[in-house]
């Protein structure tokens, strides 16, 4: 019987080894799995490499494990938020890689690892500094920029619901970077909020097909935080 | 020279929501150009794209009612029109850049006068990059137009020959709005299409950094 089925996150993260590239998924809080992230801040992993949009917002997830100094690189998009002070500390100390990476170019180049291709020609970025010293080509008279697959050991997403065969839905905008990720990395942890029985889910709206998800974790549903902007005093 | 009569923000967003059509589908940047939404008349059916996964983007969901799954590109909450849909980022991003939005509204610290766009990064050597989006929005919709204060608070032109903060795309701007013209990019130069009123012709070039054709 196949069961992908953990029963804690640390057990789902034990084995995240040193110098790891581990994918975050969400968009600022929306899809961010907070209790993996919770999880692998535990479980003691250094140096490692991250992949998400943002940076980390406020003093949790993704945010606590660059405080704590288990980040060697990040790449991303947008780093600097309004809540963004770890990430800022950091960086500004020169203790933390930064990779910027257009937002679009990220998920392609997300998808293009998942989706075993070796690079792709993209009209975003040419001509700017984030295009320096990478391959150019013109096609149909527009200039492109080469751009390389992001491959990842771990993929750590959350999702609304789940089977046992690693089958995922998930819930509006939190959907965002889960699907590409868990195609790009060798394996994915997923957080769900339900447990469905094989059938449960709908096969014509299932969007991750279990055969991207090596491992599902329950977790207790929480609301989403409000971060990433300025808020009103 | 003083400049004394521009449009208000207001006003300017108002000016750029007149030419939305109906049916376009559209992506409103970060900032003032999210306030275009406020000014699309109910009864023009136009479809609000948001790089973060949706499509079919409505206003501010009431106090209390908020729901941070269901955010714009700013991280707000937002809510969903009927036939709205979400879709993951690389589609999301295929859209743009496969050409399949109509247009794009974007803020902007520079614009040349062959349409390159300066909007993500000051350069200053503290300054921590973020580009988020703005390079794919910029080269990804069939017409992307800019919505920005004619001059920087110490009255420089950003409207300039060449663009001297560092780039997000090359030739990508089709449209400008600020709050005393609205100019087109076309390849014989920047084409005056409306100014504010009360503003002769001679006192807008004066503050503009290239070349104005009638």
């Amino acid at each position: 019987m196949i069961n992908k089925l953990f029963d804690s996150s640390e057990a789902a993260l034990a084995d995240v080894p040193d110098g790891a590239t581990v994918m975050i998924g969400g968009f600022g809080t929306a899809g961010l799995p907070n209790e993996l992230v919770e999880a692998l801040l535990a479980q003691g992993a250094r140096e490692l490499t991250v992949v998400n949009n943002n940076a980390g917002n406020g003093d949790t997830g993704l945010a606590a494990l660059i405080a704590a100094g288990r980040v060697r690189k990040i790449i991303c998009s947008f780093p600097r938020q309004a809540d963004s002070h770890h990430f800022d500390r950091a960086f500004r100390a020169g203790t933390l890689e930064l990779e910027l990476v257009p937002q679009g170019n990220l998920a392609e180049r997300i998808r293009a690892a998942g989706a075993g291709i070796g690079g792709f020609f993209t009209p975003t970025g040419y001509g700017t500094e984030l295009a320096q010293g990478k391959e150019t080509r013109v096609i149909d008279g527009r200039g492109h920029v080469l751009e390389a697959p992001i491959h990842a050991d771990f993929a750590l997403i959350k999702a609304e619901r789940g089977d046992r065969w690693g089958n995922l839905v998930y819930r509006m905008t939190a959907r965002n970077f889960g699907p590409v990720m868990a195609m790009a990395a060798r394996v994915t942890v997923a957080s769900v909020h339900e447990v469905v029985e094989l059938g449960g889910l709908d096969p014509e709206a299932v969007v991750t097909p279990g055969l991207f998800v090596q491992r599902v974790v329950r977790i207790d549903r929480a609301s989403t935080a409000a971060r990433g902007f300025r808020q009103a005093a | 020279m003083s400049v004394s009569a521009k449009w208000t923000r207001e006003e300017m967003a108002r000016r750029v929501a007149q030419d939305i059509p109906e049916g376009a589908i559209v992506n409103l940047g970060i900032g003032l150009p999210t306030t275009v939404a406020d000014h699309i008349p109910a009864d023009r059916e136009v479809i609000l794209h948001s790089e973060n996964g949706v499509i079919g983007v409505g206003p501010a969901p009431a106090a209390g009612e908020e729901d941070y799954d269901l955010i714009n590109a700013s991280k707000q909450p937002v809510s969903l029109r009927p036939g709205g849909a979400f879709f993951h980022h690389a589609d999301s991003f295929a859209m743009m850049r496969g050409g399949h939005l109509d247009i794009c509204v974007l803020g902007a610290f520079q614009v040349s006068a062959t349409g390159d766009l300066a909007n993500w990064h000051t350069g200053a050597p503290d300054a921590i990059p973020a580009v988020g989006g703005a390079m794919d929005l910029a080269i990804g919709a069939k017409k992307t137009f800019v919505m920005m204060e004619h001059t920087t608070k110490a009255g420089a032109s950003k409207i300039v020959a060449a663009c001297t903060y560092p780039l997000t795309g090359i030739g990508c701007v089709s449209r400008i709005y600020t709050n005393l013209a609205v100019i087109d990019i076309t390849l014989a130069g920047l084409r005056l299409v409306d100014k504010v009123e009360g503003l002769s012709f001679d006192d807008l070039q004066r503050v503009t950094g290239a070349p104005l054709l009638t």
